[in-house]
């Protein structure tokens, strides 16, 4: 069976809902959101504190308002939402095959939106050795388990990683009665703000080590310890434990967008986007998490809005636009995205490339420089950190020349 | 206390494989596996391939049975639907001294009885296998080695058994044996059962099984193997197994396509003192990391979402260790190291040959048909995929784990079957739950609540 809808949005969380909602309106014809899970909301609804919706809606509410929040908003623009639904694959550039309940079909559209967001890097990938016991999760799982299906968890935690996430982690462990008795990160500094460490180091006494890795878990049943390594002295302990959380190290859910074909950037691991947020496959989009492994969720959201204006384009029969001119990151910086500037093309969601830096300036200095010419420099009164995004104007490069070679984004 | 013709001692793919040829005779059997699921020893972690036998050493009863259990299961996998992967193999030679050796592996092949390898030049490797690292120099083609879903041959055997009524005694580890003029009684964890006959298929608890029948022929030495699974998106980087050409030094390691659509690196060959070390360490992983890089460097730009270690029962020897004792009426199957996926229907059979010079083995008429097993191949129909199949129940149409597109109605079905899983491990290594990339992120909550029985 075949489907026909105008706009197929991959992916309900805030990055999809969003964009649903603004195209919804001016789109005749069904926008349809497919989305897997049960419900609408992507990780926010099971993201049980507050912490969400403070640049889209201008509000901070807690993960499962925000999430009703805009599942109301894109069903009263008149998206359809259908859950339970999972794309497991293309049959054609904007044909998509769909698993429900309600049974297996195909849905062609013609523009497709792909938000399907992020995870974290579970244990395995991150290569940690040792024995296999239950009691090893990801903050997604945990947060799930805790709020979603109210589980017990451990009662002594070792957290790897001190990204913002990390800290979301102490909470939810906070709430379900397990104490979080080390934070690990492999930076100078643990990664997050000072205003979640201070106080998390006050609230929860929660020790952080710097320049510490998790080499290895023990625990027959369930996980009774870890190693911890000193990465400057070699030194290693083990730390008493019955949980462990591996947080942050994001990898977008570039599945479909892989089996698409489209141009992955190498950064990002995410399909590589102009600023308008179109993919190297006409027709199709990209917005959300997929391309900034890992923002906060109202940024997400506001990649939806944005990419609103690109697919209405492609809908009117605005042929897609060529050429370009890539942004290159340099180390420490490890991505940029969007990742290409194409002449006449819009400035990105809210004016700011997103950036990820491996490593700490407290005033960071950023110089975009094409073939050798400096385009644009400057210094940002917020510092760049491992463990979160870093936003840059996008001033800095939108004077590139569109037949100049790639721009490259430096850190000083 | 019930008494029982035999007792099968280990639930593993070779006493599931015993257990069910013996329930098919007119004979009460018992299969005792210490843990709680079958399958849950060595059988659950190799390398999941299905031998041709072509470098087995000659002459043995190992390269007998392998080649005999090669045909055995692959006809057994038709019937039951275990899924296999008509792959074939590429032998790579990177050295001139491996180069040289291509020759004589394919004699050995020969008289091992396999005819079909081929030696093929550099360009033809580079052609078969184009991710492959720089440097190789040529190869050896193995057209009929495979690869097969070792979780579900486990399983099917032991549910045959069990549909042919073999009793599946779970939970039952044998600590003790006290020998009577008819009969056997065993101590084990969860209380007395007594046997005419005892069949020790103990894997790596063999040899402590045997000396408490008073033997002392072999040590098991427990030779850890591990594996690297990579993302299935690094697939088609391995149409085929990349076997190493085997030197001194062992096996070596190979890459390998997985039933279940991943790419496999391993295994390592470490010999241990502890039997119970199917922990991985971080020089293994290491080192797999440099072979992955070498063997094929578009690998290390791939996600990992597995790492696991299995224990293989070497025995010291170079060949299976398969002896009954009729005076004790007891018969040992020890030292099955690393064949015994492939050859466990042959060495049943071989068993039941050295058995029937005592009992009676005819097989009953209207035995129970084989199993029909779920698929859970990658390269077949899942249910998440059947159109048909969701229509006419929509619950394989809702997807639990989005990464391996488990269905509920897959969950469901495993937990109502003839041998349900004891724990989430047992429910993962049915429908391979929870084993892909996210490892749980999304689904894992859901799936124990769905394992404890809650919103039923
Ligand atoms: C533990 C945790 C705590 C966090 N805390 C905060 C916080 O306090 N504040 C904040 O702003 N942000 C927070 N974040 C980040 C925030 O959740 C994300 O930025 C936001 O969810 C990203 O939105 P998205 O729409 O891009 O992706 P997601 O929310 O991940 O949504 C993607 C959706 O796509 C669906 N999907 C994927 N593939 C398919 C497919 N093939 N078929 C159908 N559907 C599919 C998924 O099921 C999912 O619902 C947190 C994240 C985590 C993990
Ligand atoms: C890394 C690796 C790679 C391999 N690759 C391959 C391959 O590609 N192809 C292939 O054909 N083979 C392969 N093998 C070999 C194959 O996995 C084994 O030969 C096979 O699984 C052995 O099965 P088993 O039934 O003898 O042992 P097991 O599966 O270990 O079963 C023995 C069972 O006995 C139980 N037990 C032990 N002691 C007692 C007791 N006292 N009381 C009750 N129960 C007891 C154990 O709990 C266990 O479940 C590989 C092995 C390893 C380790």
């Amino acid at each position: 069976m075949t489907e026909r809808v105008r706009v197929a949005v991959i992916g309900g969380g805030p990055a999809g809902l969003t964009a649903a909602a603004a195209l919804a309106p001016s789109v005749a014809g069904d926008v349809l959101v497919l989305e897997r899970e049960v419900e609408t909301g992507g990780i926010p609804r099971h993201s049980d504190h507050p912490g969400y919706g403070l640049r889209d809606l201008r509000r901070f509410m807690s993960g499962p308002e925000y999430a009703r929040r805009l599942t109301g908003s894109a069903r009263e623009a008149g998206a359809r939402l259908e859950t339970e639904a999972m794309v497991t694959g293309w049959a054609g550039p904007r044909t998509l095959e769909v698993t429900s309940p309600r049974g297996r079909r195909l849905v062609e559209a013609d523009a497709v939106v792909l938000a399907t967001g992020a995870r974290e890097r579970p244990r395995p990938a991150r290569l940690i050795a040792g024995d296999r016991p239950d009691g090893v999760y990801t903050t997604g799982q945990l947060q799930n388990l805790v709020h979603l299906h109210h589980r017990e968890v451990g009662r002594r935690a070792v957290i790897v990683g001190a990204e913002l996430v990390s800290w979301s982690a102490v909470l939810t462990l906070h709430e379900a009665g397990c104490r979080t008795v080390l934070m690990t990160s492999e930076y100078d500094k643990p990664e997050a703000y000072t205003a979640f460490r201070v106080p998390g180091r006050l609230a929860f006494g929660v020790l952080v080590r710097a320049r510490t890795r998790v080499v290895a878990i023990h625990g027959k049943g369930r996980v009774t310890s870890v190693e911890i390594e000193n990465l400057d002295t070699g030194q290693r302990h083990r730390v008493p434990c019955d949980t462990v959380i591996t947080t942050g190290d994001w990898i977008p859910d570039h599945e479909l967008a892989r089996a698409a074909g489209l141009d992955l950037d190498e950064g990002t691991r995410g399909p590589r986007v102009d600023t308008s947020l179109a993919t190297s496959v006409p027709g199709v989009f990209a917005a959300g998490n997929l391309l900034h492994p890992v923002d906060t969720a109202d940024v997400a959201a506001l990649d939806g809005r944005h990419v609103a204006a690109a697919v209405l384009g492609h809908l009117a029969g605005e042929p897609a636009p060529g050429g370009g001119v890539p942004l290159v990151a340099e180390a420490p910086l490890r991505w940029v995205a969007p990742q290409l500037v194409r002449p006449g093309g819009p400035p990105p969601s809210r004016g700011k490339l997103l950036l990820w830096s491996d490593a700490f300036r407290t005033l960071p200095r950023v110089t975009a420089t094409q073939d050798g010419r400096v385009l644009g420099r400057a210094r940002l009164p917020w510092p760049a950190a491992p463990g979160r995004v870093f936003r840059v104007p996008y001033s800095l490069v939108a004077g590139a020349d569109p037949a100049g070679g790639p721009v490259r984004l430096t850190l000083a | 206390m019930t008494s029982y013709d035999v007792a099968v001692i280990g639930g593993g793919i070779v006493g599931s494989a015993i257990a069910r040829l013996l329930g098919g005779a007119d004979l009460s059997v018992a299969l005792l596996e210490a843990r709680g699921d079958v399958g849950d020893g060595t059988s659950k972690a190799n390398t999941a391939i299905l031998h041709t036998g072509f470098d087995a050493k000659p002459g043995t009863l190992e390269s007998r049975l392998v080649a005999r259990g090669y045909h055995l299961l692959g006809e057994y996998a038709a019937a039951t639907g275990i899924p296999v992967e008509r792959t074939g193999a590429l032998l790579v030679a990177w050295s001139q001294e491996q180069l040289d050796a291509l020759p004589g592996l394919r004699d050995k092949a020969a008289r091992n009885g396999y005819t079909a390898c081929e030696i093929v030049d550099a360009a033809e490797v580079r052609r078969r296998v184009p991710a492959l690292g720089p440097g190789a120099l040529g190869g050896l083609t193995v057209p009929g080695e495979s690869v097969i879903c070792t979780w579900t041959t486990n399983l099917a055997l032991a549910t045959d058994a069990v549909n042919r009524g073999v009793r599946l005694l779970r939970g039952h580890r044998v600590t003790a044996v006290h020998q009577g003029a008819d009969a056997t009684r065993l101590t084990t964890t969860a209380g007395e059962v007594t046997a005419r006959w005892v069949v020790n298929a103990a894997g790596l608890g063999a040899d402590r099984l045997d000396a408490l029948f008073g033997h002392d022929r072999f040590t098991v030495t427990p030779r850890r193997g591990e594996l690297l699974v990579f993302d299935k998106l690094a697939r088609p980087l391995a149409p085929c197994i990349v076997l190493p050409v085997p030197s001194s030094a062992g096996k070596g390691v190979l890459v390998s396509p997985t039933i279940y659509g991943n790419v496999m690196v391993g295994p390592t060959a470490e010999d241990l003192s502890d039997r119970t070390a199917t922990g991985t360490s971080e020089a293994g992983l290491a080192f797999l990391w440099e072979k992955a890089a070498a063997l094929m460097p578009a690998l290390t730009e791939e996600e990992v979402t597995a790492t696991y270690a299995g224990l293989r029962a070497s025995a010291g020897r170079d060949d299976y260790l398969i002896d009954l004792d009729a005076g004790q009426r007891y018969l040992l199957v020890g030292g099955i190291r690393s064949t015994g996926l492939t050859a466990g229907m042959a060495i049943a059979e071989h068993v039941a040959g050295l058995l029937g010079e005592h009992l009676d083995l005819a097989q009953r008429a209207g035995l129970p048909a084989p199993p029909r097993m779920p698929n859970l191949g990658e390269a077949f129909t899942r249910p998440y995929q059947d159109a048909a199949a969701i229509a006419a129940d929509p619950e394989y149409g809702r997807v639990v784990c989005f990464c391996e597109r488990v269905t509920r109605g897959e969950l469901r079905d495993a937990l109502a079957s003839p041998v349900p899983p004891a724990d989430l491990e047992g429910l993962r290594r049915r429908t391979r739950v929870m084993n892909g990339r996210c490892q749980g992120f999304y689904c894992g909550a859901r799936v124990r609540e769905i394992f404890e029985g809650e919103n039923e």
